[in-house]
């Protein structure tokens, strides 16, 4: 199966361990990724703004090139990216006025009426690979590893995008288990991180973080799953603060999601990309038996 | 807190202006407070999200400027997505925050921030704050 694939500015630079793990797992399922040629950043944070649309014209532009290789599908990891995309689709697809507006906006390109569905890999892997597909090619299953699946805000709301249930979203919790590890469910699973706080009040994300992490560890999870370079960053770089803040705060390895996926699939260490994010994730691994 | 009531203030520009780039209907929001037992910046916040939507509906905007409840926001929007009368609140906050962005005025500026810290910081997180918090 061959699929379009729009990375986005993060997966890029910061997250490579991101991309890098995901094109590898997929490679393993026989999807093959195409990258979307001449995408521009998605303006990362949907605008909120009812009259503000010239912030709808990056994700736009963006879609209008996937029409143009006659993509029906255009597949995102970064959970900032699926949600940006899949609301400037939204607007397309609901406001004829709007959708006129941007079209006649940028008279440069050919028109744009929502034919290409901005879908995250989770759902792939939910409706076009399936769990138990899935299950059956793992090679090296994540016995005994228990992970708590964190799905943050962006794939999960606002509800008319949200690729799950709102409240009680279960694909990660599904993908964990047919890798073969143990899927910890928390009440912190679909917490904000504190997002772009970070970077105006990086004091009150660390108590975001903490909320998140120590109700997980508190759960009995090793490791926590992500979707998103933000909460990743959020919720691994803070750690170092939240030793010396909260008595008692262990560290709790923060992991890709797609890192685990590969790693069940047989995709060696170098593949995985364990060499890069905040974290030790190498050496957590390593004392699970599950590199060498 | 104690508020007067002026009719004036009620029919405003300013409550004109938040329903027309929020898109929200005010007057929908009867004050349960399940947006503000939801949101996650709520522990930093003088000014519960409740609060703030009940303060538009009065017009009451120079109460709102004098508190951070604004700036905390995180568009999580986990209160739009529980409000039993389908306020979407993150919408409201952000028109709020417009009204002061729109005049050119910036709430996190690049040159005071670490070089570090811009370094070390995902480019999401980069575009995501300078969009919120600078016109
Ligand atoms: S949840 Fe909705 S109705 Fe309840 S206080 Fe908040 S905005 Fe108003
Ligand atoms: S969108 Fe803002 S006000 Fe609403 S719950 Fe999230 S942080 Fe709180």
């Amino acid at each position: 199966m061959d699929l379009y694939y729009y990375p986005g500015c993060t997966l890029k630079t910061k997250s490579k361990n991101f991309e890098d793990s995901a094109i590898a797992a997929l490679a393993a399922l026989g999807v093959n990724l195409i990258e979307l040629p001449r995408w521009n950043c998605c303006g990362a944070a949907f605008s909120l703004s009812d009259d503000d649309l010239i912030h709808q014209v990056a994700p736009v532009r963006t879609l209008i090139r996937a029409q143009e290789q006659g993509a029906a599908k255009l597949l995102t990891l970064c959970a900032f990216c699926y949600n940006t995309l899949k609301r400037a689709n939204m607007i397309i697809t609901h406001d004829a006025d709007k959708k006129d507006t941007l079209n006649r906006f940028m008279d440069e390109e050919p028109d744009y009426s929502g034919g290409v569905e901005p879908v995250h890999l989770l759902e792939v892997l939910r409706d076009d690979v399936g769990w138990e597909t899935l299950a059956e090619k793992v090679s090296k299953p994540l016995s005994g590893l228990k992970v708590a699946p964190y799905y943050g805000c962006t794939l999960v709301r606002p509800s008319d995008i949200a690729l799950d249930d709102v409240e009680q979203p279960s694909v990660l919790h599904k993908l964990i288990e047919a890798l073969g590890a143990t899927a910890v469910g928390f009440p912190f699973e679909t917490e904000c991180c504190g997002s772009f706080q970070t970077v105006s009040t990086p004091e009150f994300v660390n108590e975001c973080a903490w909320n998140i992490l120590s109700s997980a560890a508190g759960r009995g999870a090793e490791v926590l799953a992500v979707s998103c370079p933000l909460c990743e960053y959020n919720l691994a770089v803070k750690q170092k603060e939240l030793t010396v803040q909260y008595t008692g705060f262990k560290q709790l390895p923060v992991i890709y999601f797609t890192q685990l996926l590969a790693l069940a699939l047989g995709v060696d260490t170098e593949g995985c990309r364990f060499d890069l994010g905040y974290m030790n994730n190498q050496a957590f691994l390593e004392s699970k038996g599950l590199i060498a | 807190m104690r508020v007067k009531l002026d009719s004036k203030k009620l029919c405003s520009e300013f409550v004109k202006k938040i329903e027309e780039i929020s898109g929200q209907d005010l007057m929908s929001c009867y004050q349960c407070g399940k947006c503000s037992a939801g949101c996650p910046m709520v522990f930093a916040m003088d000014i519960l999200p409740n609060q703030i939507i009940r303060l538009v509906q009065l017009g009451l905007d120079e109460e709102i400027g004098k508190s951070k409840t604004i700036w905390l926001c995180a568009s999580c929007i986990t209160c739009g997505a529980r409000c039993p009368r389908g306020v979407d609140l993150s919408k409201v906050m952000e028109a709020l925050r417009q009204l002061t962005l729109r005049k050119n005025e910036d709430t996190v500026e690049l040159s005071k921030m670490a070089q570090e810290t811009i370094k070390e910081l995902p480019q999401i997180a980069l575009v995501s704050g300078f969009r919120k918090f600078t016109g």
